[in-house]
């Protein structure tokens, strides 16, 4: 009977179930990205702390010599495991390479601009900072980058992310949640004369409350389903342009269990959401 | 006999300080068939009203059978009201649902199995002879068909009380006479039926006991005549 009624409702005012099912499944669209980022930006950091690489970028005017002594310098340390020299003309088949699509950028740049470089793999993650530290002393050496920059980089962002990440989420549920009150608000006004008349002939107040509140469950499931989709949706449109742009950190196939958990905590955020919602309404405007 | 209804000393003031009734004792037994008679605005209504608990009396006492009117728990409103059958004024059917629907509603609201609904339903249609327009709307029927729709759903649920406020108030004279008669049939197996009317036909016609009422005191209180001739 519940949900006979609750069906009632919803076919007799369309718009308004449409409203509230679009509202909800905004606030979900945008919970959805954010995981989806939230979610990248995790496996990006797990990519750079995984490498015990140090990349050294010499000055120009470095000469071959003072390059293979601090390279042998560097193996008699026996921290290193590795150590790739990249030459200029390397540096530039390497770019060539990562930017054949785009003549533009082929035009532009030449050898000449591109530093020559080591890629030192470690033989232990903790020993990158010493090496970069050392690294760093030496005149010939333009900028050390490793992993922990990187990372404290992303790290950063990432909560900078996740900050403007549920600063907009809450503002959304709250307008979600006001948006709900007012459209159950106004189909409870609608439905005024039915409940009085359900009252007359013996509906307790419960009886007439429980359709409007799973009304409001319904439209956050809905919503969430359809946010969650849509959001889906983007991110299979995204993904080959952010493949490329991502090139070797393993941050795509995005694992369905993930993706699964994530609709399933928005089905039961949106159960939460609707029924608050409906629950306020029904306790503001059926007294 | 049971008494089922009990006014005593009942006094009702709005707020705008207009007694819409004064002192009113009265009773009614079980199985008994009562005429509430009086003008517009003498307190026909608001006795009604006072019965099922819309509206509470400023002095004074009342019981519905058992119930204890003034000191009637709110959660058990929905209770007292279940087994009253009410048969509005303004017949208060839901417009957009079909009439067979807007009598299963008070059997959904009683928690009656949804097996027995059907039959419950098509039985109370039966007795009031509209079965044909089950799958009706209300637009769809005549003043007269409604008014039977109404008293359907008033007895659907078997009350031991059936108040039925001006039932005939919009009806052709050879209409009002149906109903009446519909509820006499409905009063002779033994359900208590009180019905407000200012239709001085039908009530000078039936030999029943008519309780009168004028600007909420009450005026007379007569047994059942022997005149009257019953049949129209």
């Amino acid at each position: 009977m519940i949900l006979k009624t609750m069906w009632h409702n919803i076919r007799r005012s369309p718009y308004q179930a449409f409203t509230a099912v679009f509202i909800i499944l905004q606030t979900f669209f945008v919970v959805s990205i954010f995981s989806f980022a939230v979610w990248g930006s995790a496996m990006i950091i797990n990519y750079f702390e995984s490498l015990p690489q140090v990349d050294v970028f010499f000055r120009n005017e470095a000469k071959q010599t003072e390059i293979d002594a601090l390279k042998k310098q560097l193996e008699e340390s026996g921290k290193t495991a590795s150590i790739r020299f990249v030459s200029k003309e390397e540096a530039l088949k390497i770019y060539r390479e990562q930017n054949k699509d785009d003549p533009l950028l082929l035009e532009l740049v030449t050898a000449d601009i591109l530093p020559s470089s080591f890629h030192i793999s470690s033989v232990s993650i903790n020993d990158l900072s010493s090496i970069a530290d050392n690294l760093k002393k030496s005149l010939i050496v333009e900028r050390v980058v490793f992993p922990k920059q990187v990372v404290s980089k992303l790290i950063e962002w990432t909560e900078v992310l996740r900050k403007v990440g549920i600063a907009l989420v809450t503002f959304l549920v709250v307008d979600a949640i006001l948006i709900m009150v007012i459209i159950v608000g106004i189909k409870i006004s609608h439905k005024k004369e039915d409940i009085e008349i359900m009252r007359l002939i013996g509906a307790t107040n419960w009886y007439i409350r429980w359709p409007f509140i799973f009304e409001g469950v319904l439209y956050g499931i809905v919503g969430a389903i359809l946010g969650w989709g849509l959001a889906l949706g983007a991110l299979w449109y995204a993904t080959p342009f952010l493949s490329t742009f991502l090139h070797e950190i393993p941050v795509f196939p995005i694992p369905p269990t993930f993706l699964f958990l994530v609709l399933g905590i928005e089905v039961l955020l949106a159960i939460v959401l609707g029924g608050i919602s409906s629950f306020m309404a029904v306790i503001r405007y059926l007294k | 006999m049971t008494c089922m209804i009990k006014l005593d000393k009942v006094s009702k003031k709005y707020g705008t300080g207009v007694f819409a009734l004064s002192e009113i004792n009265f009773s009614v037994d079980k199985g008994e068939f009562v005429f509430l008679v009086g003008p517009t605005g003498s307190g026909k209504t608001t006795i009604f009203r006072l019965l099922i608990r819309d509206l509470l009396p400023s002095t004074g006492s009342i019981t519905v059978a058992d119930f204890d009117i003034v000191k009637l728990p709110h959660g058990k409103i929905p209770t007292l009201r279940k087994k009253i059958g009410f048969v509005f004024q303004d017949l208060k059917l839901l417009l957009d649902q079909t009439i067979f629907e807007n009598i299963a509603l008070s059997l959904e609201i009683a928690k009656v199995p949804k097996a027995d609904i059907k039959k419950r339903v098509e039985e109370a249609l039966e007795k009031v002879g509209i079965i044909n327009h089950k799958d009706k709307f209300p637009i769809q029927l005549s003043g007269g068909e409604l008014q039977r729709a109404a008293i359907a759903r008033a007895l659907v649920l078997s009350p031991d009380i059936v108040l039925a406020d001006e039932p005939t108030g919009n009806l052709d004279l050879e209409t009002s006479w149906e109903i009446v008669k519909l509820l006499e049939s409905i009063n002779e197996k033994g359900t208590t039926i009180i019905m407000a009317t200012h239709n001085t036909e039908i009530v000078k016609n039936l030999s029943k006991r008519v309780i009168g009422l004028d600007k909420g005191r009450l005026v007379r209180d007569e047994p059942p005549s022997r005149k009257a001739s019953g049949v129209k």
